[in-house]
């Protein structure tokens, strides 16, 4: 192993990627880019649900509970109504989400302390933010019920639920310290996997694999570069996510640094592999980088959907996936202030990850013409 | 390797793909100091040769020596004392002329001093000093090539590959190379170079001639000349050479076209001229001249390719 040769074709690298406009917006633009488009777009928070109201009771105390809805901030009453149908019209043209139903006796039952109900009609066919409206409505009509003292509907158990390391229950809080993660394992990969179909498409391979540049000396020169760009894209995106998206980071930066290396390590690794294997086409080789990480980071990785609630071949299939190590470590140490001692699993995992995609990468790459 | 004078020895060596045989049973001996024209057209099987000598390429069978070491199992010892230039310009186009002569040299891992002064020489020799900071890209042809030349040699390999390093290069560029290959082979380096163009084989000390992955001739360019071309070769010009050539063909003349030109192989020139104009022009031809040439390489090659 020469220092010479490794120094060389590192600075060889950097120059190239210098030069090329492509590369660089890769490495540099695209990671914020697609931080800022995915951390406004994926978004489980359901604010404004369109709501129609039809008031048959007409009390002050039906309109209080009309008030206490609106002012929850997560309603806006679109329109009152006098009638089914026009409920129906609503909910078909996607006007309304919601439609809520005061009985006739409703202000009767509040004043005879009797249980009194409150229909809703929810559309199911958006499930997620309906399960959502569903326990906010809950929420509203428990907070009502303990506002009108004295009277309250069925307060048979008393629930209070507290939710820990994301108190606010953003959705922004968890979706952006494993966005970091996908996004991240894609940009590594595929800017390293064009770096030797390149040369093997531009005929330069040929010259180098005449020299005495040994496959590691030739594997290592050409990581150290794109290691560097993926260090520094992640820097960058967790400074955006803390500082722009205001994500509290709660663990220790330097163990999440440290940890990224890792995973930043593992991810050039496959790249330079998939570039090594797509012998010769630098369009293969970026279409291998981006099947293979996008979709299990993106699917796969716990990143939006919980592990636990896969079929278990799927579970099992996660397991390679190295993004799903790093997403645990990246929310433990951003939203529970997680010790590394507490994630030793996963940096563990991610290590022999790395490691068997080095090894891997370098018995792969023949310095020979097939 | 018993021979110390022999720098690439080669027994029976052949390279298929697939069904297709591109190099057949070859054998080769080159001498230190050499420079060995490896001739034939596109597609005799010149660069797959020249890829299995580098140790590029696995051969299908035979065995092979170069610089003394084995080109099956020794292929990275042979790699550390050989130059190679490929068909193709394969030094890097988005870096500058500076840039590639760092890169080799880091490459080969030659040290600081003598790094300058290869710098030097290869700026000199490709006469790039003032081109320096160009990206590669920008180059004219006959630069690009001998600043690829430059970078194969930055380490003074003993053995040098060059795999038709004067294709799609200016006759001018075309002599000054060559001029090169002379000074390296004078100062002891072993030069073994494909080409198609037959009248740089005459550069040459010794040849192959290649043709269908089969060597079908070899020796020093006059012995060629003279061993297989017992007959005389006759230049004739004609108005018509293309109607001239059915006419010769028809009378069992062995002919060919070289440009305007038809040349013909006959046993004896002097009974065959008035033959032959006779023959002409009673089909209606016009011979404006014709006479007994010394042989080309081409001659010979083309005399060859017909027997084979």
């Amino acid at each position: 192993m020469k220092f010479l040769r490794i120094k060389a074709i590192t600075k060889k690298e950097l120059i190239q990627i210098w030069r090329d406009p492509l590369s660089l917006s890769i490495a540099f633009l695209m990671p914020l880019m697609q931080l800022f488009i995915y951390g406004y777009a994926i978004t489980f928070d359901v604010n404004n649900i369109r709501t129609v109201v039809y008031d048959r009771d007409k009390s002050s105390i039906s309109r209080e509970l009309v008030a206490e809805f609106r002012e929850s901030g997560y309603f806006t009453i679109s329109a009152y109504v006098d009638g089914y149908r026009e409920i129906d019209k609503y909910l078909e043209s996607n006007s309304a989400k919601v439609a809520l139903i005061i009985p006739e006796h409703f202000s009767k039952d509040i004043r005879t302390a009797r249980p009194a109900e409150v229909g809703v009609i929810i559309d199911g066919s958006d499930s997620n933010t309906a399960t959502i409206a569903d326990g906010y409505i809950n929420a509203v009509a428990g907070l009502f019920s303990q506002r009108i003292k004295g009277v309250r509907i069925a307060p048979v158990i008393d629930v209070r639920s507290r939710v820990w390391y994301n108190p606010e229950l953003k959705s922004r809080n968890f979706i952006i310290p494993g966005l970091i993660v996908v996004i991240m394992a894609v940009i590594v990969a595929l800017l390293t996997s064009l770096t030797i179909a390149r040369e093997w498409e531009r005929g330069t391979m040929e010259q180098l694999i005449s020299t005495p540049v040994k496959p590691a000396e030739l594997i290592i020169g050409k990581l150290i570069p794109y290691f560097a760009i993926g260090f520094i894209d992640i820097l960058m995106a967790i400074m955006a996510g803390v500082f722009w998206f205001g994500v509290p980071l709660k663990g220790s930066v330097f163990v999440l640094l440290g940890l990224a290396s890792i995973f930043v390590f593992g991810g050039v690794c496959f790249g330079i592999l998939i570039s090594i294997s797509a012998r010769g086409s630098q369009a293969v080789a970026s279409q291998m980088a981006l099947l293979s990480t996008f979709l299990p980071a993106f699917l796969l990785s716990g990143f939006m959907y919980a592990i636990s609630n896969m079929p278990k071949p799927l579970q099992l299939i996660t397991y390679i996936v190295p993004a799903r190590y790093f997403v645990t470590i990246s929310k433990g140490i951003f939203l529970k202030g997680s010790s590394l001692d507490m994630l030793a699993l996963e940096s563990l995992l991610l290590t022999v990850f790395g490691a068997a995609v080095f090894i891997a990468a370098n018995k792969k790459f023949k310095k020979r013409i097939e | 390797m018993a021979d110390n004078d022999i720098a690439v020895k080669v027994e029976g060596l052949s390279r298929r793909f697939g069904d297709f045989v591109a190099v057949d049973t070859i054998s080769l001996s080159i001498k230190k100091g050499e420079v060995f024209g490896f001739l034939g057209p596109n597609g005799a099987g010149k660069s797959t040769t020249i890829k299995m000598l580098c140790g590029l390429l696995l051969p299908s069978a035979g065995r092979g020596f170069v610089g003394g070491y084995d080109i099956m199992r020794q292929s990275e010892e042979i790699k550390k004392h050989i130059g190679y230039m490929s068909q193709r310009f394969s030094l890097y186009e988005d870096l500058t002329v500076e840039e590639n002569i760092n890169f080799f040299s880091g490459i080969y891992s030659i040290p600081a001093e003598k790094k300058r002064e290869r710098k030097q020489w290869v700026f000199e020799i490709a006469g790039i000093g003032d081109r320096r900071k160009t990206v590669t890209k920008n180059l004219p042809g006959g630069f690009k090539q001998r600043l690829a030349l430059g970078c194969a040699v930055l380490h003074e390999p003993s053995i040098l590959f060059l795999d038709e390093p004067t294709s799609g290069v200016d006759p001018m560029s075309r002599r000054n190379f060559w001029n090169l290959i002379y000074g390296m082979s004078k100062a002891g380096t072993t030069v073994f170079v494909t080409t198609h163009y037959m009248d740089e084989a005459d550069y040459c000390d010794r040849l192959s001639l290649i043709y269908r992955g089969k060597i079908i001739a070899e020796g020093a360019p006059n012995e060629l000349k003279q061993q297989h071309m017992k007959w005389d070769v006759l230049e004739i010009e004609v108005d018509k050479s293309v109607e001239a050539l059915e006419v010769l063909y028809k009378s069992g003349v062995e002919a060919a076209i070289f440009g305007s030109l038809i040349h013909a192989t006959v046993e004896s020139a002097d009974a065959a001229m008035p033959v032959i104009t006779a023959l002409l022009q009673q089909s209606g031809i016009l011979v404006r001249r014709i006479e007994k040439i010394v042989p080309s390489l081409e001659d010979v090659f083309v005399t060859l390719i017909e027997v084979s």
